[in-house]
C-alpha cells in the first residue's frame, strides 16, 4: 500500500517534468531580498533582458518564469524552494542562484526530480558534480583565481598574503591563487578570513594585520557588490600604496555597477575576470547597448548579468532545439555540449566531460577616462578550464 | 449517569476507564485529528507541515522549562542545533539510519543539557538570561570556526537520510510528514505524563514559589536540572527531525536570538504553560510566515515585532489567556 | 620597531576604538536596566536611529557632520520619550518574560522600518574630509577617524564620571540605582527620574551609532547582530554603573580585536567563555552596583 503512496506522486513528477510543446515552465530561485538584493538585481536583469528580447524567437513556444525569493545565503530555503517548485508549480527547470551553498543544496532535488538546474551565479567548483542535472554558465573561483597567481608570480611579486570572505567561494579562491603562486615559485606568509554573510565586517583590523606582515602583493576576495568599496576604502584609508602593497583580485572587487562609488579609490586596480563592461567585443557591444535601452545608465552590467544573459541564452536554445518538448536528460545533453562564440563575454563552451564552463580568463585594469572609472582588458589568457588550466578540447 | 442513559458497551467503559486514569479531555485529541487531516487535505504542502511539526516539538520543549519551571532562556537553540548537527554528522559519515540517528541526536542534545543546565542554573534572573544566551553563543562561535567538520557557514551537506522502517524520504514529504507527527506524538506523551505527574507539580510550585519549595525541603535545583534535560533531549529530537527530513543543516539551527527568539514568540502566541500553546502558536506564526514571506519579507517582520508588542500589552496569555478570558465572560453572563 | 610591538600597537588602537564605540552604545543600557530593572534589548535600536538619521542628514541634505551626529542624538531622543512613556513604563518591576518579548517586538519592528525607509544594505559612511586620511603618531601612521573616535569616548566617559558625581541629577541616579524606595521616599521624583535617564541613555546610544559607523556598520539588523556584546558589556561592567561598562567595552573591544589578529580559527568564542567565567564567579558583574 505504502508503495503506492510513493510512486504515484512520482509518475506525476515524471509526466511533470516532460514539457508539454506549449509553455516551458522555469523556476527561478534568486536573492530579491535581504542585505545581498545587489547581486540579485543585477542577475535578474541579465535574465529579464534575454526573455524580453528573444521570448519572440522560441517558434510558438511560450516561456514562464516562476520566481521565487531564498532572502540571501540561506541553503535550506532553497532547498524548499526547490522542492515547492518542483512538486507544487511543476516547473521543467530551474535557473538563478547568486549563492554557491544554496545551489549546493538543491542537488538532491535534481537527481530526484530528475529537473535540470542552470547556475547563473553560483560559482563553486564542486557544484554541478554534486548531481548530474547541475550545470553552470558563470566561473568558477579557481578559474580565475589560479591563472591570476600564475600572472602575479610572473610580475615578480615574491611574498603574498591572501584576504578572503570565509564561505565555498572565498576559501576556494585564495586556496587557488595560493596553489598557483607558491608553484611558480612565491611565498604566501599568511591569510585572513573575513566574516561570512549577512555580517558586514569592519575591514580595517585585518587589512591592518596584513599590513604589519609586509607582502608585496594581497589577494582579495569579497562577496561582489557594496563590499567591495568597503575594502578599497579601507585598502585607500591604510594608505596600502603606501606601505607598497599591490592589491590584486577576482572580478568581484570591481562589479561594474559599483565603479560610481568606487571612484578614484580602483584607479590601477588589477583583477582577473570573465566579464567587464567596456569590452570591445562586437557581442558585448550590442548587449550593453540593449541594457542601457532597457534598464538606463545608473547601474552597469556586470559579470554576474553577463552571466545570467548566457545562461538564459543557452537555455532557451535548448528549448528552440527541442521545440518546447525535453525530459530533463535530453535538456542536460543538450547542455553538456553547448558552445556559445559571440556573447557578451567572448567565446565559451561546457566541457562535456565535467559539465563546467570553459571561457576566456582576461586580465583587466582600472583607469579614469573622462572622470569616469573605465576598466581596461590588457591581456587575455585564453579558454581556462574549472581548474584554471588552458582548455584541451578532446 | 442517571439510570435512563443507555448501558455503556464493554469498550466505551474501557476507553472511559483509560481516558479518567489519564485526565483525558477530548479536546486532547484535536490537535491529532487536525494533523491527520491536514495530510490528506493539503497534500502538497506536506513538507512545511512536516518543519511545522517538528517546530511543535521544539515548542514543546520549551514550554516544559518555560512554562512549567519558570527558566527564561535565550539558549534553547543550542539544544536545537546540537540534535540536529548530531543527525546530520552521522547520515554526513555513513550512519543513515534515521531512527537510531534521532536517538543519538536526541541523547547528545540531552548531554548538554545536562551539562551547560548543571553550569546554568546556578544562576538567577538577568544572570542565568545572559548565561543562556553566552552558552548558546560559544556554541555557535564552535560550530562556525569548526568549518572542516560542520561546513562551517555554508552549512553541512552530503547527508544521505536512509529510509525509515523501509519508507524512503519522498520528493513530497509524505514519509517525512508521518516520521514527525510520530515523534511529536511521542514525545507529547511524555511531556503530559510530566505535567501530570507529582514531579510536574512540584515545577510548577517552583515557579511560583521558590522560596518556599526550598523551605519544604524540595531538591529545587536537581527538579530544574532534570527537567532542563529532558527538555533538551525533546529538543534535540525537533532539530534531527528537521534535518533528516530536509537534509541539511545551517548554523542558523544554532542562532541564540533568531531561533530562540522565534519559538519563544511562537509559544508566547499560543500560550506559556498550557502544554498545548505550541500547538497552537508554531502553526499559526509558521502558516502566517509562509503566506506572508511570499508577499513582502518587510511586512512580516514588523506585523510579527507589532503583535508580539500587543499580545504582551494586552493578552500575556496568549491564544489560550484569550480563551480563558472569555470563557469566563461566556459563563458569567450565563 | 618589532614584529610584535606592532601588532601589539595595532590590536590596542583598534580594539580601544571598538570599545568606545560599544561603551557609548552600552552605558545607557546599563544605568536603564540597573535604574529600572528593564531588560531592554531592544537598546540598540537607538544607536541604529541615530547611525541612520546621521547619515541621512549627511548625505541627503548635505550637513556637516557634528551637526549631523547631534541630529542623530535628537532623533533619538524624540524617539525615546514616547517609548518610554508608552510601553517601557509596563514593564518597571514587571515579569522578566514579558519584557523580553516585548523589547524583542519593538526590535522587529524596528528592522522592518529600517529596511523600508532605507533598504537592506548597510549605509555608506564617509568620514568628513578633516577627518579622513590618517595622522602620525610616534612614527606610526593611524587612521584619523578612528583617532577621533577614541578621544570623543574618553571625553564622554569623563563628563558622564563627573556628572554622575558633581551633579544633582547624577546623585539622583545613584540615589534610586541603590534603594529605589528610599530615594522615592526622601522626595525625588522617579517616574521623571526614569524618563530623563532613558532619553539620556538613549542619546548616548544614538551617538555610538554614527560614530562608531565604520566599525559597527548601520544596518536594519543592527540592533541583533551586536545585542549580544552590548548585553556582555552591560552584565560584566555591572548593571546601574558608568565605570564597569567602561572598563568592560575596553576589555571586550581589545580582547576581540586580539582574538581576530592572533587566533582568528577561534573568533568570538574566547570572549563568549570568558564571560561565561565571569558572570559566573561575580554575577553583579566586576563593578556591579545594583
Amino acid at each position: 500500500m505504502h508503495k503506492l503512496l510513493v510512486s504515484a506522486p512520482a509518475l506525476l513528477i515524471a509526466f511533470g517534468t516532460a514539457a508539454s510543446a506549449q509553455t516551458v515552465k522555469i523556476g527561478v530561485i534568486n536573492t530579491l531580498s535581504g542585505p545581498d538584493v545587489q547581486q540579485g538585481e543585477m542577475l535578474e536583469r541579465g535574465l529579464e533582458l534575454y526573455d524580453k528580447l528573444h521570448a519572440k524567437d522560441l517558434g510558438g513556444v511560450k516561456v514562464e518564469l516562476v520566481k521565487r525569493d531564498d532572502t540571501g545565503l540561506n541553503p535550506d530555503t532553497a532547498k524548499r524552494l526547490a522542492q515547492e517548485l518542483v512538486t507544487r508549480d511543476h516547473v521543467n527547470l530551474i535557473t538563478g542562484f547568486v549563492w554557491s551553498p544554496n545551489f549546493m543544496a538543491v542537488a538532491p532535488v535534481a537527481t530526484q526530480g530528475k529537473v535540470p538546474m542552470v547556475s547563473l551565479n553560483a560559482a563553486a567548483l564542486p557544484a554541478v558534480g554534486m548531481s548530474p542535472f547541475m550545470v553552470r554558465t558563470s566561473f568558477t573561483l579557481t578559474q580565475q583565481a589560479y591563472p591570476l597567481g600564475k600572472w602575479a608570480a610572473k610580475q615578480g611579486y615574491k611574498k603574498a598574503y591572501t584576504a578572503a570572505t570565509d564561505y565555498a567561494p572565498g576559501n576556494e579562491g585564495a586556496a587557488a591563487f595560493t596553489k598557483s603562486f607558491t608553484e611558480a615559485g612565491g611565498q604566501v606568509i599568511g591569510s585572513v578570513k573575513f566574516p561570512a554573510p549577512p555580517q558586514t565586517p569592519d575591514f580595517a583590523p585585518f587589512l591592518q594585520k596584513v599590513k604589519d606582515a609586509k607582502p608585496d602583493v594581497l589577494y582579495v576576495f569579497v562577496p561582489a557588490g557594496a563590499q567591495a568599496t568597503s575594502v578599497l576604502r579601507a585598502v585607500h584609508d591604510l594608505d596600502f600604496k603606501g606601505a607598497g602593497i599591490t592589491v590584486i583580485s577576482t572580478e568581484d572587487l570591481d562589479p561594474d555597477e559599483e565603479f560610481p562609488n568606487i571612484g578614484s579609490l580602483g584607479v590601477g586596480l588589477v583583477t582577473s575576470g570573465v566579464y567587464d563592461s567596456d569590452a570591445t567585443r562586437p557581442g558585448n557591444k550590442e548587449f550593453v547597448a540593449d541594457y542601457y535601452k532597457q534598464y538606463g545608465t545608473k547601474l552597469a552590467p556586470d559579470f554576474e548579468t553577463a552571466d545570467a544573459w548566457s545562461g538564459m541564452k543557452m537555455i532557451f536554445d535548448m528549448i528552440k532545439a527541442t521545440k518546447g518538448k525535453f525530459t530533463g536528460e535530453q535538456a542536460m545533453d543538450f547542455f553538456s555540449h553547448y558552445k556559445d562564440s559571440n556573447g557578451p563575454k567572448g567565446e565559451w563552451l561546457i566541457d562535456p566531460s565535467t559539465r563546467q564552463i570553459v571561457q576566456n580568463v582576461y586580465m583587466r585594469r582600472l583607469e579614469m577616462r573622462n572622470g569616469k572609472l573605465f576598466d581596461t582588458e590588457f591581456d587575455n589568457l585564453g579558454l581556462m578550464d574549472a581548474m584554471g588550466q588552458p582548455y584541451a578540447a578532446k | 449517569m442517571s439510570a435512563t442513559e443507555a448501558t455503556p458497551t464493554a469498550a466505551a467503559r474501557v476507553v472511559d476507564a483509560f481516558a479518567r486514569r489519564h485526565r483525558l479531555a477530548w479536546g486532547e485529541l484535536v490537535p491529532w485529528a487536525v494533523a491527520v487531516a491536514a495530510y490528506f487535505l493539503f497534500p502538497d504542502y506536506l513538507a512545511l507541515g512536516s518543519q511545522v511539526l517538528a517546530t511543535i516539538l521544539f515548542g514543546l520543549s520549551l514550554d516544559l522549562i518555560l512554562g512549567y519551571a519558570g527558566i527564561v532562556t535565550l539558549g534553547h537553540a543550542a539544544l536545537f542545533g546540537a540534535g540536529a548537527y548530531t543527525a546530520g554528522l552521522l547520515a554526513a559519515h555513513g550512519w543513515g539510519e534515521p531512527l537510531s540517528g534521532l536517538v543519538i541526536a536526541a541523547a547528545v542534545a540531552g548531554l548538554v543539557g545536562l551539562v551547560s543546565g548543571a553550569i546554568v542554573l546556578r544562576t538567577q534572573g538577568l544572570t542565568l538570561l545572559m548565561v543562556t544566551l553566552v552558552v548558546a553563543s560559544m556554541l555557535y562561535e564552535a560550530a562556525n570556526k569548526a568549518a572542516a567538520i560542520t561546513g562551517g557557514a555554508d552549512g553541512l551537506s552530503g547527508m544521505n537520510v536512509l529510509p525509515v522502517l523501509g519508507f524512503s524520504f519522498d520528493l513530497y514529504g509524505q514519509t517525512a510528514y508521518w516520521y514527525c507527527l510520530s515523534v511529536l506524538f511521542l514525545c507529547w506523551v511524555i511531556a503530559r505524563g510530566i505535567v501530570h505527574s507529582p514531579f510536574g507539580r512540584s515545577l510548577t510550585g517552583i515557579r511560583e514559589n521558590e522560596r518556599r519549595m526550598h523551605a519544604i525541603g524540595s531538591p529545587v535545583y536537581w527538579r530544574r536540572l532534570t527537567i532542563y534535560s529532558i527538555a533538551a533531549a525533546m529538543a534535540g529530537a525537533s532539530g534531527a527531525l528537521i534535518a533528516q527530513t530536509t537534509g541539511f543543516v545551517g548554523l542558523d539551527s544554532l542562532d541564540p536570538i533568531n531561533r530562540s527568539g522565534a519559538i519563544l514568540i511562537m509559544l508566547i502566541l499560543g500560550g506559556v504553560g498550557r502544554l498545548y500553546g505550541a500547538f497552537i502558536g508554531v502553526p499559526l506564526y509558521m502558516i502566517l510566515q509562509d503566506r506572508f514571506a511570499a508577499i513582502d519579507p518587510v511586512y512580516w517582520y514588523f506585523y510579527i515585532g507589532l503583535v508580539l508588542v500587543l499580545v504582551v500589552v494586552f493578552a500575556p496569555g496568549g491564544a489560550f489567556g484569550l480563551a480563558d478570558r472569555l470563557l469566563r465572560r461566556v459563563r458569567r453572563s450565563a | 620597531m618589532s614584529d610584535s610591538l606592532v601588532a601589539a600597537v595595532s590590536i590596542l588602537f583598534f580594539g580601544v576604538a571598538y570599545g568606545m564605540v560599544l561603551y557609548l552604545v552600552s552605558v545607557g543600557l546599563s544605568v536603564t536596566m540597573g535604574l529600572m530593572g528593564v531588560v531592554n534589548l531592544a537598546h540598540g535600536v537607538f544607536a541604529t536611529a541615530g547611525g541612520y538619521v546621521a547619515t541621512a542628514l549627511m548625505m541627503s541634505f548635505g550637513v556637516p557632520f557634528l551637526p549631523a551626529v547631534v541630529g542623530g542624538m535628537i532623533g533619538a531622543v524624540i524617539l525615546s520619550i514616547p517609548l518610554e512613556w508608552l510601553l517601557y513604563r509596563r514593564l518597571y518591576g514587571g515579569d522578566e518574560l514579558d519584557q523580553v518579548l516585548l523589547t524583542i517586538g519593538l526590535v522587529f519592528m524596528s528592522v522592518a522600518v529600517c529596511k523600508f525607509f532605507w533598504g537592506p544594505l548597510a549605509q555608506p559612511f564617509q568620514p568628513p574630509q578633516w577627518l579622513s586620511g590618517s595622522i602620525t603618531v610616534a612614527g606610526r601612521q593611524f587612521p584619523a577617524f578612528r583617532s577621533f573616535v577614541i578621544l570623543a569616548g574618553a571625553v564622554v566617559f569623563a563628563v558622564l564620571w563627573l556628572g554622575l558625581e558633581r551633579t544633582r541629577f547624577g546623585a539622583q541616579i545613584r540615589a534610586a540605582v541603590d534603594n529605589r524606595r528610599m530615594a522615592q521616599s526622601v522626595g525625588i521624583n522617579t517616574s521623571q527620574l526614569f524618563t530623563w535617564t532613558f532619553a539620556l541613555g538613549s542619546a548616548l546610544a544614538a551617538l555610538g551609532g554614527s560614530l562608531g559607523a565604520e566599525i559597527l556598520a548601520i544596518e536594519p539588523a543592527y540592533a541583533l547582530e551586536h545585542l549580544v556584546y552590548f548585553l556582555i558589556v552591560v552584565s560584566v561592567g555591572g548593571l546601574g554603573s558608568i565605570r564597569g561598562p567602561f572598563f568592560a567595552a575596553l576589555l571586550l573591544g581589545v580582547a576581540d580585536t586580539g582574538f581576530k589578529y592572533l587566533l582568528p580559527d577561534f573568533g568570538a568564542f574566547f570572549i563568549y567563555a570568558i564571560t561565561l567565567v565571569v558572570l559566573l564567579v561575580r554575577p553583579r558583574g566586576l563593578f556591579g552596583l545594583a
